[in-house]
């Protein structure tokens, strides 16, 4: 029974991980349709500033994570003016071409101006250690994650479903002509939704930063779990994305307790089984 | 006039004899991309060891052309090996990291008449695949095998082996069980994890029920180690007294920086620390540390090369600077010298390299970088690995 509870725990704390860095990429690919694997960069770019500014300026944790948001939100918006506005609407194949060319870019730039080693994001005194649980121990940070994770899902849910600009998004999103037609300034939409999806890229990239660490090829390493997440749960689904990562946690940390030799077998048999009776992830919307 | 014809020969023959040749080595490794600081090792002793020891030997020049594979690719470490022999003109071949680039390479040898001196793969096997390999590394059985001991002594007699999945990793698990068990211990459980993995906790809940008293750990160095060892922390493992036990890549000097605090007092056995106390390795760790630029990158593959560049000048030597590879081998079989790392010698039957294996803990030093303190010498070891394989 103790097994069993902390493998839950475990599970939830690697799921939630997940989440926070993969949400951002549900909506740039669910909710303004554009393939972007650049998106494992943006989350590094955040590692990196919030690592720069807690170890190298001495900055605090909670204000190097800001600076970590909204340093890697400036550094975006530039790009997306220049180059992610051309491929809105374009096919996939076109978005996929460039967004992996900037994400190359990123990782030579990265590896020029931080070097090859790894990265850690020093963390506070609080964050420090572990709490026992009773039946196990439990480090703080992990707790902090899932604290996160869930903010970060209750937030967006409410942006999107229940504010006025939420209601501008989708309507952009659904149909973009008659959505300017009525007064929607489409543009201002997708650049606000952008740095939006940047900007939880970089928290995620910086409160995941213990499981998944910084270095040049974090840009890479991971964007085929993020990827995975995204399609598993629906892009653009707040609640799918949720249900994935708990779900694709769980089997994950229950495979790799039983049999590690199988390595992600049951993980990727999961994705195949859900990805046939869902094509459209667990909450998938049909196309607009 | 017959005599001033003579004469003339004679003197046109004597310049030929003078004339200084450049002798190319052409150096494979990955210069690029994720492993690229293993490369810049490489790059960093040779370096290191052409500003010691001069850029000559005899009246020959030395030019090392280097080239790049920048993940594990026998195809493309074979092509550039023979792009290098056939358009560069080479005559020793030398570098590379991963063992599948080099086992590609070995059939080469013999019919280009190249020797091939291997600054880092690290499979026991390499060198039984051509008379013409000789090695300046380590192997992973010869850097696991004195851990079993030290494991042993420390009085822990169940341990657990948790290695990544892969080559490497099965040659640690293997070395370490061999030793364990000759040492009288029990490995409990042997768990071989993927390489992927980025979630340690189910692996240490996996440790903690299996009422091992003490746990071997292989993995590649970078986020892996980093992810494994903070979990083997952060999970309550190392305040519940269970014992951490590995070969030195683990802990390799680059990575510390990183693992810091998580990796304090941990144990592991390894050829090489670039703390290591004695005159020749201060002279290289200023060289190697030049030459790389920021001297925290520096960890063992430099070591490697710079031994390799030491045993490539000594058969330049035996050959005169004439392209005779097998004379070149068989100049330094028995080859010993004071490395930076110790005493080492190049072991005549199997061209491996014979060194002390340090056993050594993580230590924190008074400007507050972390550093590995070698507590242990563990003499002339020699390749256990070879042995297995027969």
């Amino acid at each position: 029974m103790q097994t069993v509870l902390s493998i839950a725990i475990d599970a939830l704390a690697y799921g939630m991980v997940l989440f926070v860095i993969s949400i951002g990429l549900s909506v740039t690919m669910g909710l303004m349709r554009v393939v972007n694997l650049a998106h494992g960069a943006f989350a590094m770019i955040g590692g990196y500033i919030a690592s720069y500014a807690a170890r190298d300026l001495g900055i605090g944790y909670g204000f190097a994570v800001l600076l970590a948001v909204f340093g890697t939100v400036i550094i975006a918006v530039p790009i997306e003016r220049l180059l992610y506005r051309r491929i809105y609407g374009a096919p996939e194949l076109t978005q996929v071409l460039m967004t992996i060319g900037i994400t190359f870019c990123i990782i030579g730039i990265a590896n020029y101006v931080f070097g090859p080693t790894l990265k850690t994001v020093p963390l506070p005194g609080e964050l420090q250690g572990s709490v026992d649980l009773g039946f196990r121990a439990i480090a703080v940070h992990r707790l902090f994650a899932i604290v996160c994770g869930l903010a970060v899902a209750a937030g967006l849910w409410y942006a999107i479903e229940r504010t006025a600009f939420g209601v501008k998004l989708r309507a952009s999103v659904d149909n973009a002509a008659m959505a300017a037609a009525l007064g929607v300034r489409t543009e201002i939409v997708y650049a606000v939704s952008f740095a939006v999806a940047v900007g939880l890229a970089a928290f995620g990239g910086v409160v995941g930063a213990e499981l998944l660490p910084v270095e040049p090829y974090y840009a890479l390493r991971y964007m085929v779990t993020f990827l995975v997440v995204v399609s598993v749960g629906g892009a653009g689904s707040i609640p799918g994305a949720l249900i994935a990562c708990l779900l694709l946690g769980a089997i994950d940390t229950t495979g790799r307790y039983l049999m590690p030799e199988f390595g992600e077998f049951f993980f990727y048999l999961a994705v195949i089984a859900i990805i046939c009776v869902f094509p459209r992830g667990l909450a998938g919307r049909a196309k607009g | 006039m017959k005599r001033v014809i003579l004469a003339a020969v004679a003197a046109l023959a004597m310049s030929g004899a003078a004339y200084a040749d450049t002798i190319k080595i052409g150096v494979v490794g990955p210069f690029s991309g994720p492993f690229a600081l293993q490369g810049k090792n490489f790059k960093a002793g040779i370096d290191a060891y052409m500003a010691l020891n001069g850029s000559k030997v005899g009246d020959d020049d030395i030019e090392i052309i280097y080239r790049d594979v920048p993940q594990a690719d026998p195809a493309q470490a074979k092509a550039l090996a023979q792009e290098l022999v056939v358009k560069e003109g080479v005559q020793y071949l030398a570098g590379f990291y991963f063992t599948p680039d080099a086992m590609a390479v070995t059939p080469l040898l013999t019919q280009a008449n190249v020797p091939l001196v291997i600054m880092n793969a690290a499979t026991s096997a390499i060198v039984t695949k051509s008379p013409l390999v000789v090695r300046t590394s380590f192997t992973t059985w010869q850097t696991s095998t004195p851990i079993a001991k030290v494991a042993k002594d420390a009085g822990v007699s169940k341990v657990i082996s948790v290695v990544s999945d892969y080559g490497p990793g099965v040659d640690a698990e293997n070395a370490f069980k061999a030793g364990f068990e000759a040492a009288g211990g029990q490995v409990v459980e042997a768990i071989r994890m993927p390489l992927a993995t980025n979630d340690f906790s189910p692996i240490m809940q996996r440790i903690k029920d299996s009422g091992a008293e003490g746990v071997f750990a292989f993995l590649p160095s970078g986020p892996t180690t980093l992810g494994f060892v903070k979990a083997f922390k952060e999970n309550g493992l190392k305040d519940g007294g269970i014992k951490f036990f590995a070969p030195g890549d683990l802990t390799q000097e680059s990575d510390l920086p990183a693992l810091g605090e998580a990796a304090l007092g941990i144990q592991t056995t390894f050829h090489y620390a670039v703390s290591h106390d004695s005159p020749e390795n201060k002279a290289f760790v200023e060289a190697a540390g030049k030459a790389i630029g920021n001297p925290a990158e520096l960890s063992f593959p430099s070591v490697g090369a710079y031994d390799g560049m030491h045993v490539i000048y000594k058969m330049i030597e035996a050959t005169g600077g004439e392209q005779d590879a097998a004379k070149a081998v068989e100049a330094v079989k028995g080859l010993s010298w004071t490395s930076p790392r110790g005493p080492v010698t190049i072991d005549p039957e199997s061209r491996h390299i014979t060194q002390n294996i340090y056993l050594r803990e993580v230590a924190k030093a008074d400007d507050g970088t972390y550093y590995n303190k070698e507590i242990q010498t563990f003499e002339k070891q020699g390749d256990p690995g070879l042995a297995a394989l027969k």
